[in-house]
């Protein structure tokens, strides 16, 4: 449901400014932290660091801040090329990954968040449990009835094509933690990064579940909760359409009325 | 606290096995009221600033007429099914419920007191 203020336990004060180190190149990281064994209110932390020894990329400043100035600092991060989706949060206000957005591309102040709306586990780590099962409840899987072929499901070149612009979505959430409507009604609303890969797997030629799928999606809240706002769109780390997989999903629930 | 899978929270009731219906009625009516709308705004922008006898002539004819009286129904329809998404985007539980109610109870007596006055103009009280 809507909520218009943040709860007291979570309104944001002042937290610690960090030393300042010598030298001309220093740029200035505002980042969230919040500590649930402290049992106090987040903080926002002001770190500085030095850019002509910190790499190009938001991660490469976060890693050097923890290496160097606060080892407490926690966040997520593996590939470190934007293929995990480890890393996702919210710079700068766009929520993005921090492995492959860079530092140039932002002015001023460098001001680093959790992604938005979702339970926190600690500083930039959100809980992304229920994001997860949902996915999981799409099936993302290839399903078939039938046992023939025996061997390779063989797929025509166009078919093939049609998957591109889907499986390359890595579950960062940043699309979906963008979304107002999953914001209020995530708890029924599927979101568009569970909805994009639905929309992967109807459009695989070989997946024979099609009616299935369609019929779990065939809801009020699951699907139809989407309003077009784009945000997912705009926001996709990766340049995927979300908003068009959920429209082309839309598309297909008329022709099976229409 | 739930004692309950993350997948079952995920999943909840299932699926409602509708939406589609009201996807395609919004659309229909969307598209209805492009063309009637504008229709609607030239007959009644003609017969404004006319006197009362004008504007009773006006509307007692047979296009005015139906033309408003679907205007009516059309636009409250679609603003039930509207205002319908938008209370349960923002409200939820018997709130939720409530207000649904009241908009589409809202839209009939719209409607109705909308036909009402439309009949007796253009059947001449």
């Amino acid at each position: 449901m809507v909520q218009f203020t943040l709860p007291k336990n979570s309104k944001i004060r002042v937290g610690k400014t960090w030393p300042k180190p010598e030298g001309k190149n220093v740029r200035k990281f505002r980042i969230y932290r919040w500590d649930p064994d402290t049992g106090e209110n987040p903080r926002v932390d002001s770190y500085f660091v030095d850019m002509d020894s910190c790499g190009p990329m938001v991660l490469d400043a976060l890693i050097k801040i923890k290496t160097e100035i606060d080892p407490t600092l926690t966040f997520r991060r593996s590939c470190r090329e934007g293929i995990c989706g480890s890393c996702s949060m919210n710079i700068d206000g766009i929520n993005t990954l921090a492995c492959i957005y860079g530092l140039d591309e932002i002015k001023g102040d460098v001001k680093i968040y959790p992604l938005p709306h979702m339970p926190v586990v600690k500083d930039l780590i959100p809980d992304l449990t229920h994001f997860y099962a949902q996915h999981a409840s799409i099936m993302p899987w290839l399903e078939t009835k039938t046992n023939r072929p025996a061997k390779e499901w063989r797929q025509s070149i166009e078919d093939r094509k049609k998957l591109d612009g889907l499986y390359e979505c890595v579950m960062c959430a940043s699309c979906s933690t963008s979304c107002p409507s999953y914001w209020w009604n995530s708890d029924r609303y599927l979101g568009p990064a569970a909805l994009l890969h639905a929309y992967r797997w109807i459009i695989d030629s070989r997946d024979e579940a099609t009616p299935e799928r369609l019929d779990q999606l065939e809801d009020p809240f699951k699907l139809y909760r989407c309003h077009t706002i784009m945000n997912c769109t705009k926001t996709c780390p990766k340049g995927l359409n979300p908003a068009k997989a959920i429209a082309d999903i839309r598309k297909l629930m008329l022709e099976r009325v229409v | 606290m739930r004692y309950i899978t993350d997948r079952k929270r995920a999943v909840g009731k299932g699926s409602a096995k509708t939406g589609t219906e009201h996807y395609w009625a919004m659309h229909v009516s969307a598209v209805a009221l492009a063309f009637m709308v504008p229709t609607f705004i030239y007959v009644f922008g003609s017969a404004l600033g006319g006197t009362r006898d004008e504007v009773l002539a006006t509307f007692s004819r047979p296009f005015p007429a139906i033309l408003t009286g679907l205007v009516l129904v059309v636009a409250m329809r679609h603003f039930a099914k509207g205002a319908t998404v938008m209370i349960e985007d923002y409200a939820q539980g018997s709130l939720r419920r409530g207000l649904i109610m009241f908009a589409i109870s809202l839209s009939w007596v719209i409607t109705a007191t909308g036909l009402y006055a439309l009949a007796r103009i253009a059947l001449g009280n």
